[in-house]
């Protein structure tokens, strides 16, 4: 019988972040990924923000293969025909340690398997696991290509929804509007042509959001972000939103769209797409997360529901690091006290109330209730474009004065809708 | 216009899904055995499966003349998306086998 000291289930962030820190204990680890290597299914917008996890794991980042550091951030809000676009520079940005990096998830996630491996754990690859071994309720471990692998714990962190939590019964089905889907165009184009469309030097890099008319408004946005060689281009897109229509819009047809605008078109004018990738994303909050523990059973990462929007930042990577850092010290626990129950292990749980973790998803809980508000993702957006329309206006005859041009649109109706909308927003 | 395979929607329906086809095949996919999805048998005309043809990103289910949905698993990226929209009573929902399904090479 094969028994290890952890089966992780997943080489994704979350997993891998558990496989480095338990093999850097001396813990017996086997990690399996049902894709051809590490990172085969796994997809981001995306960008890593590395303050939260940078002092986890102090000697990975020097050499980590991320893509380019954010130097330049932006969000340009879109109505039918026009869009207003706000870029922000600031030195700090410029200053290492970076805060954030644009990233590809093929490369980096099997660049930290092997880093994972060189600390001594055990990685399998192209193995689905298709169920939980249980004994008197309690996992003791997994089947997996036909064979019964045995361990201690099962860390599942098989991503977004989680069927190995779900056959641990520590969470149902997921529910659409707890959830978004992001897709998106990884688009070559050459380093010195990116550097000069987007005004950047040597290895900065640029990320901009994109909300209103890109989605129809429906919840979500677009992004780009600038790699290496390349632009990631692509939308997330609320799954209730999307599926009840209104209007009734194919996901698919949104980022043709959103190409063809001729903002976006001249950014990506020459550039050859290679890639087209999908995925889901937590987007339910606090209420939504799952439960994290059971006997004989860690949750981690997308697989927990850890990924937040909250407007102006959408993050999961961090999460999904840090939790499965923190079920690495929560199983290192339990091995301690030679106890794997859920006693035993519930002090994943406590590592993760006194961890950034959260305190972000307690602080913002309100954001999805905040958030689900169709004013604004379209009405806001139209209203913005034409007040900036009318205001750089020179028409033949005299010019409008500039207070009563915007004041137009503020009508008492309006400011008092304005006022409710505020009110919500501010719980953020 | 090109007819494809008796798709008798509209135009600008189908010149879309014709480039969505040529930008799925940008990706790498491995064969499985067998789909890893399948709509339950007898819930062909359930009303949750329409909700998969305005999600899928890959534009994998469409809907027939008579209202059924139609579905095929060529090109699906394994987003999960279908799952959360129209729920486990109408889809059997599995991840590929170990080393099948689309391999992303960028992500």
């Amino acid at each position: 019988m094969e028994k290890f000291d952890v089966i992780i289930v997943g080489a994704g962030l979350a997993g891998l972040a558990a496989a480095y820190t338990l093999a850097g204990e001396g813990l017996e680890v086997l990690v399996l990924e049902r894709g051809d290597y590490p990172g085969a299914k796994n997809v981001t917008g995306g960008r890593l923000y590395l303050n939260p996890v940078r002092e986890f794991f102090p000697e990975l980042w020097k050499k980590a293969p991320l893509e380019r550091f954010i130097s330049h951030e932006g969000v340009t809000i879109m109505s039918r025909e026009r869009s207003l676009t706000i870029n922000y520079e600031g030195d700090e940005l410029r200053q290492e340690p970076y805060q954030s990096y644009s990233i590809l998830r093929a490369k980096f996630d099997r660049w930290l398997a092997k880093q994972a491996e060189r600390k001594g754990a055990m990685l399998v690859d192209k193995t689905r696991v298709d169920d939980l071994i249980k004994e008197d309720g309690r996992v003791s471990g997994v089947v997996a290509g036909g064979d019964e692998l045995y361990a201690d714990v099962v860390i599942a962190c098989d991503g977004v929804l989680s069927l190995v939590a779900e056959k641990a019964g520590l969470r149902q089905p997921g529910k659409p509007e707890d959830f978004a889907v992001g897709f998106k165009e990884v688009i070559e184009l050459d380093k010195t042509v990116i550097n000069e469309r987007f005004g950047l030097e040597g290895d900065e890099g640029l990320a901009r959001m994109f909300m209103g008319e890109v989605t129809r408004g429906k919840f979500g946005g677009g992004f780009l972000y600038t790699n290496k060689d390349s632009i990631s281009l692509g939308l997330v897109v609320g799954i209730k939103d999307l599926m009840q229509g209104q209007p009734a819009v194919q996901a698919p047809l949104l980022l043709d769209e959103f190409k063809q605008r001729p903002e976006i078109a001249v950014l990506i004018k020459g550039g050859e797409t290679v890639e087209y990738s999908a995925h889901a994303i937590p987007e339910g909050g606090y209420k939504a997360l799952s439960k994290l523990f059971g006997d004989g059973i860690l949750v981690a990462g997308d697989a927990a529901g850890f990924s937040m929007n909250i407007g102006v930042t959408v993050r999961g990577m961090e999460y999904a690091l840090a939790s499965g850092y923190y079920a690495a010290q929560a199983v290192i626990a339990a091995k301690k006290a030679e106890d794997f129950s859920v006693r035993g292990l519930a002090v994943y749980q406590e590592l993760l109330n006194q961890s950034f973790v959260m305190e972000d998803f307690k602080n913002f809980q309100e954001a999805p209730y905040a958030l689900d508000n169709p004013r604004i993702f379209q009405h806001y957006p139209e209203m913005l474009g034409n007040m900036m329309r009318d205001i750089y206006a020179v028409p033949a005859g005299p010019k409008n004065r500039l207070y009563p041009t915007i004041k137009q649109y503020l009508g008492l109706g309006e400011l008092w809708s304005m006022l409710g909308d505020v009110r919500k927003v501010m719980k953020i | 216009m090109v007819n494809v395979g008796g798709c008798e929607e509209g135009d600008e329906n189908m010149s879309e899904i014709l480039g969505l086809k040529a930008k799925l095949g940008l990706d790498v996919f491995k064969a499985d055995k067998e789909a890893h999805i399948k709509i339950k048998s007898g819930m062909e005309k359930d009303a949750r499966l329409k909700r998969a043809v305005l999600v899928c990103p890959a534009g994998l289910y469409s809907e027939n003349a008579e209202g059924t949905v139609e579905f095929t698993i060529d090109g699906c990226l394994e987003c999960g998306t279908c799952r959360l929209a129209c729920g486990t009573e109408v889809l059997e929902w599995n991840y590929p086998g170990g080393g099948s399904g689309v391999q992303f090479r960028f992500g």
